[in-house]
């Protein structure tokens, strides 16, 4: 069985739907993160605007509660003059007694060019894409399947910190930076959606991609996994170039997949102990937000190797990337 | 009544087969020869080129009413049922209320009279299919009925199924089980392995199923009552049930046609129509059951036929209700997977006639209000027969669906073999592939 899905690579998302990073060629992932690095700097103008996606309307739907993805992303629809409709249903489809293809109709009725979907379950992003087949579809979270922006936002981060210390620019470097890198991704691999996304990226791009997690946050199908389960954690912290921490789901019921939250910080938590194993060189991510004392100690959440903050910051203009990218299609550059 | 005689279709016997005619008068075979003379006015069909058999008997049945009738009835459910050449249907009680009682029993086994087929009915085995405590199923064994569940989950406490089954034994009746563990299959909804791991739905793993298996094989050693296992899906279920069978044990088990045509691939695009519990399972296990089928190692095909209103279907993957719509293609489906050079034996052994035997419906049993189906086609018997075309070739539409509900997996895809006819309690119900 093909982890990625083999004969589906998709080389570029211009005109497309984002709905998985699984089927995303590394053209289409470079394509994305090249694109984002031009907006970085649009984002320090004193006027954070350019007038990308002028008139054109965006809606974003939240069943699920999550203000950090909502505001980037609206964010990043407003700084591309795009209108933005923000609906929060924060409410099971069954619980309001309306369907999902009733909910997006009554969207699209509005008159729309994307929506942007957050969905507790899995797959709702791909079934709305087939009920509006004339509106683009971002996947903005669905279920334990896929967070495609959050693992194009932390392979921008990557390459950025990377490219910054090799001192040339990110489009320079293409993917080469990715070639070999070593990704150590730790915790609960099994209910998170970043996990499956950041793997998709890196192991496209390129990277060495391990995971640590006690045995009962592993996918039961791990085998068929692009990545190695690492038997050391210890050891893997001193290997890994980059070290993903992922949120404890404790919402999805993760918490009784250990014996204790106290038994997991001990066992695979980023301790100040363990993070004095870590290279100098070596880059600390956390998609947030972060369950502080649980997968990671408040004191290495704060030390100069991690990027939390920057990945924060990303979520914009890689937002305003695929947006761009989905939205406008094929027509001209950057300007 | 009427009298019709199908023509020079090559009439299948349980054990051999030959060109005839079968002359249908008043509901009952009245003659089975070459060249038998038709009475005045009789209405000649002519099966030459086809199989003529028993008409088919579906084991499980979902026909929503009471309760769901936006999906489907019990009418609607019996004509899609003579579409895909049935004459007899084992109705689940799993509807809303549960049909745990001998009103409801009544309820349905009137309504099912009025259809053009036999309507039995399958008690609950616990009330209101709680798993709670027994359902009076010494009351419904009085009107009839002969298999008793609790389909759509099966029953979770040990100790419930042990009495259900002691107390099943002596009332002749059988415990009709849905195996999986729901404690195992954890909330999932579809299968667990390579593809679940990857799409992010929680999985529900073989294992569910076949501990339910092994747990009632050694439930029915120690009380001597009978189980049928309801659509087994695994490879391993298959096996543990064949090694039970063969220690003697009166076990009985059917298999369903979405799970040896469709694999867990299916749910790659997250479409709902492709969820049903147990779950599409991996492509060795679709090989295994389609193995065991054309070797004869299987007793009964039954579709658990499970018809969903649209907008149900709509939901989200892991939402959704689970079920597909079975009745009207599963003859061909069976056909295809019977291989190359299928054997009519044993397509009607499987459609009909075991099917028949489980549901204590053949000419022998004693049935309370239904007629005999599953017959040798001698003199004498029930007139509930179809007539089948192993050369035609069709393909599916779900505009030409039949039930109320359209959530069938097979839109658009090629058949081969269809119904041509099917005559039940002594009508011709449907002809030319299509309702008369």
């Amino acid at each position: 069985m093909d982890w990625h899905q083999g004969d589906l690579v998709i080389d570029s998302i211009r005109g497309q739907n984002l709905l998985t990073l699984n089927d995303l060629s590394r053209h289409a992932l470079v394509e994305v993160l090249d694109t984002a690095e031009s907006f970085v700097e649009v984002n320090r103008r004193a006027i954070k605007k350019v007038p990308a996606l002028k008139g054109r309307v965006v809606a974003s739907l939240f069943f699920e509660e999550s203000t950090r993805t909502r505001l980037s992303f609206e964010t990043a629809a407003k700084r591309l003059s795009a209108d933005v409709l923000s609906l929060a249903v924060a409410s099971s489809s069954v619980k309001k007694g309306e369907s999902l293809r009733d909910t997006i109709a009554t969207i699209d009725a509005l008159g729309i060019d994307a929506v942007v979907l957050r969905h507790q379950s899995s797959g709702a992003a791909l079934q709305v894409s087939r009920y509006v087949p004339h509106v683009r579809v971002i996947n903005a979270g669905d279920g334990l399947h896929q967070h495609p922006t959050q693992g194009l936002l932390d392979a921008f981060t990557v390459r950025q910190v990377l490219s910054e210390r090799a001192g040339i620019s990110g489009q320079e470097s293409g993917a080469a930076l990715f070639q070999g890198l070593r990704v150590l991704i730790v915790g609960d691999i099994r209910h998170s959606r970043v996990a499956r996304s950041d793997i998709a990226a890196y192991s496209t791009l390129g990277c060495e991609v391990r995971v640590a997690a006690p045995g009962t946050l592993l996918p039961a199908d791990i085998e068929n996994w692009p990545v190695q389960v690492v038997e050391d954690y210890d050891e893997a912290l001193e290997w890994a170039d980059v070290v993903a921490l992922l949120r404890l789901q404790r919402e999805r019921g993760s918490g009784s997949f250990v014996p204790s939250l106290g038994e997991f910080t001990q066992t695979f938590g980023l301790t100040l102990g363990r993070a004095r194993r870590l290279r100098p060189t070596t880059i600390v991510m956390h998609p947030g937000p972060m369950n502080r004392g649980v997968e990671i100690d408040s004191r290495v959440a704060d030390m100069a190797c991690t990027v939390i903050e920057r990945q924060v910051t990303n979520g914009v203009p890689i937002r305003m990337a695929v947006l761009y990218l989905t939205v406008a299609g094929s027509s001209g550059g950057v300007s | 009544m009427s009298s019709f005689v199908l023509r020079a279709g090559l009439v299948v016997g349980p054990a051999t087969s030959q060109v005839a005619d079968v002359l249908l008068v008043d509901g009952r075979i009245t003659g089975v020869g070459v060249d038998l003379d038709a009475p005045k006015g009789c209405h000649v069909i002519d099966a030459s080129g086809c199989w003529v058999g028993p008409g088919f008997v579906d084991l499980h049945t979902h026909l929503r009413e009471p309760g769901r009738e936006e999906a489907e009835t019990i009418e609607s459910g019996a004509l899609a049922g003579a579409v895909g050449g049935y004459t007899a249907l084992m109705a689940m009680p799993n509807t809303e209320p549960a049909l745990d009682n001998v009103a409801l029993v009544s309820y349905v086994l009137d309504r099912g009279a009025r259809t053009p087929l036999d309507i039995a009915v399958a008690g609950a085995i616990t009330q209101g299919r709680r798993g709670e405590s027994l359902a009076p199923m010494a009351e419904m064994a009085e009107l009839g009925v002969r298999l008793f569940s609790d389909d759509g989950t099966g029953v979770q406490d040990p100790s419930l199924m042990r009495r259900a089954l002691t107390y099943a034994r002596p009332l002749g009746v059988r415990l009709a089980q849905h195996c999986e563990d729901e404690l195992l299959a954890a909330g999932g909804s579809m299968n667990e392995g390579a593809v679940s791991g990857r799409l992010g739905l929680v999985g529900r793993p073989r294992l569910a199923e076949e501990l339910m298996v092994q747990r009632d094989i050694e439930l029915v050693a120690l009380t001597g009552g009978s189980v049928h296992f309801m659509h087994l899906s695994t490879a391993r279920s298959l096996d543990l049930v064949h090694q039970a069978q063969r220690r003697g044990l009166p076990i009985t088990f059917e298999i369903a046609p979405h799970h040896f045509t469709l694999d867990e691939t299916y749910c790659e695009q997250f479409d709902p129509i492709f969820k049903v519990h147990p779950p599409l399972r991996a492509k060795s296990d679709v090989d295994a059951l389609c193995e065991a089928l054309r070797t004869g190692g299987v007793d009964a095909v039954a579709t658990d036929h499970a018809p969903h209103a649209p907008e149900l279907k709509d939901l989200p993957f892991d939402e959704a209700p689970p079920g597909m719509l079975g009745l009207e293609y599963a003859a061909s489906l069976t056909f295809e997977a019977l291989g190359d050079a299928p054997d009519p034996h044993l397509f009607f052994s499987v459609l009909s006639r075991e099917p028949a035997r489980i549901a204590q419906l053949r000419h022998d049993d004693v049935r309370v209000r239904h007629s005999g189906h599953g017959g040798a086609l001698t003199q004498g018997e029930d007139a509930n027969l179809v007539v089948f075309d192993p050369h035609a070739t069709w393909t599916a539409h779900n505009e030409d669906l039949h039930s109320h509900a359209m959530n069938s997996p097979y839109d658009g895809r090629a058949l081969s073999g269809r119904v041509r006819a099917t005559v039940a309690k002594g009508v011709l119900v449907v002809n030319n592939g299509d309702l008369v």
